[in-house]
């Protein structure tokens, strides 16, 4: 029995014994020296796993008793927490390495995280949930704080650490009231509880893990801390948080809600519909105001964030697919503008002024165009891919008899979009200022234009990522 | 009154009195002695419980560990604590208001505490007649392996994040090489001079 377990989890343990020997074996021989080389293998490992990952594996299966799921639904969410891991960890190694922040614990740190995260979206308890949870964010929240002598980088870890003990306190508090009404903690032996209807205490339990995953999808009214730590922790890093574990996150969030708490739909609707409507016009005013990129950044993920909390709070297998749909989009799209972020830079500093971009489109019309398509893509212009993400969740919620719901997501995306488009405005019509002079590296440069391409040909169809996605979600829904 | 009696109101009683001094001590460092006491009942009471193991955890963890990790914190961190209080006391109306609040939810959340219909068969079955240590040992090492492991491997990225974040390689200071030391040649470290009476060097 334990043998057929582990074949089911044997991913996850080739990837923590290959974070562990990689760690030995940095320790043993040129330590930092080695760390270039290990970031490439580890970015090698992750597209290795995920290339296994999806192409085997059938029908649901579960491991040690139900605590692991392994459905289609994590393979979709897996790989594309590996593939943008991948792509993140690649691009960063020469932003670090010329800034001095390269240490061969950074790549098997992300290992790591990427450990947890695969555990997240493959949990079937509530124990195994938090072990994931706690694995990916204590990982998070050291290579958040990796430019140790920077106070603002120091500020980002600590923040991002008390505020993330916090949210762990309340998800464990929830998951705690939902044992006392289940007696058990499987998923599971939870639906099945469940089936006679809630009472007020597990509905305060359900409140309390909502509030747990807001926090860590970084879902407005639980987002503070998100601004702050995408400005001070160095931005290869900041493109990572904006990745992987949103996507580990919200699988997160969805495994719970529906294979824990499917069978009481409308009592988490609601919560999840508010939290939705919240994250996308926070989003999208608080923005307006900012004039550093990264800061900026942070509000637009929130504001994605909301869109995707939309296609969840459908409460539909077709809000689950829209949902996973729009998260692949999003990742990849943030991908590109990242890459093009790192780039940002004057005399071997980076900046991150949005201002600094004025007439960018002069000195380097290939990169504007590029990060034009991709700003047009995030704010859901239409002939980009960025439009048909928001177009399924908005069908998704009207579907769903949420129509206020996709008519606040219209009236918020709209507000969105002039802080995209000011960035456009800067590029091309822009006051003149002292330029940007920074070269970009060939992985950055195919990330950014890697990117851009895919938000232009994708509207054919969309790299046939619609039925993956119908197929995942059916796996979960059921 | 029974022995078992007289113990257990012994140790409740110095428990409920070693959190309420730690509270209201002025000496943070009183404070977290009377911590300990409040721990080593809490243990107390375990062991009355017939939960010897967790009593042992208390122990070894809780005072030996937390407890004294508690008290270099506050003897070597210079923390005012006066200055503390005086930031924290402007804000214990709103506080006070907040904790009022949630406790009320929560009592009417917990006053009617429903069990979920069934709820019996869904909790693990005692493991037979082993000792607390024993069964735990079953369940942790065998039903719960893979959580075992993953509390490992957390274990493992807080050991990576304290070195990363702490660890600092001087390179302007001496260190010992003991391969250097013993593989020293006296024939090549020291040369022996005849020096003749009356003459230096």
């Amino acid at each position: 029995m334990m043998s057929a377990d582990l074949t089911i989890v044997l991913p996850e343990i080739l990837l923590a014994l290959y974070a562990m020997l990689a760690l030995l074996g940095a320790v043993y021989t040129g330590k930092d020296d080695t760390a270039s080389l290990l970031t490439w293998l580890t970015g090698g490992v992750f597209v290795l796993l995920a290339i296994w990952i999806g192409t085997t594996g059938g029908d649901r299966v579960t491991a040690f008793d139900g605590m692991f799921i392994a459905d289609g639904f994590a393979r979709f969410a897996k790989v594309t927490i590996l593939l943008s891991a991948a792509a993140v960890l690649v691009m960063s190694q020469g932003y670090m390495e010329r800034r001095g922040l390269l240490r061969f614990e950074y790549p098997i740190l992300v290992a790591l995280a990427v450990v947890g995260m695969m555990v997240m979206v493959s949990a079937g308890d509530l124990m195994a949930l938090y072990m994931g949870l706690e694995l990916q964010s204590l990982a998070l929240y050291v290579v958040a704080s990796l430019r140790r002598d920077s106070v603002k980088s120091t500020e980002a870890g600590l923040k991002y650490f008390i505020l993330g003990a916090l949210s762990s306190g309340l998800l464990l508090y929830g998951a705690s009231l939902t044992y006392g009404f289940a007696g058990t903690t499987l998923f599971s032996g939870i639906i099945a509880a469940t089936q006679g209807g809630v009472s007020l205490g597990l509905l305060f339990g359900l409140v309390f893990l909502i509030s747990g995953f807001a926090f860590k999808v970084s879902a407005a009214p639980f987002h503070m801390w998100t601004p702050d730590v995408y400005e001070g922790s160095p931005t290869p890093v900041t493109a990572f948080f904006a990745t992987a574990p949103k996507v580990a996150a919200m699988g997160l969030f969805a495994r719970v809600v529906f294979d824990a708490f499917g069978g009481v739909v409308g009592e988490w609707q609601q919560i999840v519909a508010f939290l939705s409507v919240v994250s996308m016009f926070l989003g999208a005013i608080a923005a307006i105001g900012q004039t550093n990129i990264k800061r900026l950044m942070a509000y637009s993920s929130i504001a994605h964030m909301g869109f995707a909390l939309m296609g969840l709070a459908a409460g539909s297998a077709f809000g689950v697919q829209a949902m996973l749909i729009y998260l692949a989009i999003y990742v990849t799209m943030n991908i590109g503008t990242f890459a093009f972020i790192m780039a940002m830079e004057k005399d071997g500093r980076p900046v991150v002024e949005i201002k600094a971009l004025s007439l960018y489109s002069k000195r380097e019309p290939l990169r504007a165009l590029a990060m034009l398509v991709l700003l047009f893509s995030l704010a859901g212009v239409p002939p980009m891919v960025g439009f048909f993400g928001k177009f399924y969740v908005l069908r998704a919620a009207y579907d769903a008899n949420l129509g206020w719901l996709a008519v606040a997501g219209v009236i918020a995306s709209v507000i969105g979009a002039f802080y995209y488009l000011r960035i456009v405005y800067y590029m091309y019509f822009g006051a003149e200022t002292e330029a940007l002079d920074g070269r970009m590296s060939p992985v950055l440069w195919t990330a950014l234009m890697g990117s851009a391409a895919i938000m232009v040909f994708g509207v054919v169809n969309l790299f046939g990522i619609e039925p993956l996605a119908a197929a995942a979600a059916a796996t979960l829904v059921h | 009154m029974t022995v078992v009696l007289f113990t257990f109101y012994a140790f409740a009683v110095s428990t409920l009195l070693g959190g309420l001094m730690t509270v209201i001590s002025r000496n943070p460092v009183h404070s977290v002695l009377w911590l300990i006491l409040s721990f080593l009942s809490a243990a107390g009471l375990f062991v009355l419980l017939g939960a010897e193991f967790v009593a042992m955890l208390l122990m070894i963890v809780y005072v030996g560990a937390v407890a004294v990790l508690f008290l270099f914190v506050v003897m070597m961190l210079d923390v005012d604590f006066a200055e503390l209080k005086a930031e924290m006391s402007k804000y214990m109306p709103l506080a006070l208001l907040i904790g009022v609040i949630i406790l009320m939810q929560l009592a009417l959340a917990l006053g009617v505490w429903g069990f979920s219909d069934g709820y019996q068969g869904r909790i693990l079955a005692p493991v037979g007649t082993a000792t607390n240590t024993a069964a735990l040992g079953m369940l942790i090492y065998d039903k719960y392996l893979i959580l075992f492991q993953l509390a490992g491997l957390i274990l493992l990225v807080a050991m990576i994040g304290a070195i990363v974040l702490t660890l600092r390689h001087r390179v302007d200071i001496k260190r010992q090489s003991p391969v250097a030391q013993m593989m020293r040649d006296p024939a090549l470290a020291m040369e022996l001079k005849d020096v003749k009476p009356g003459q230096g060097l």
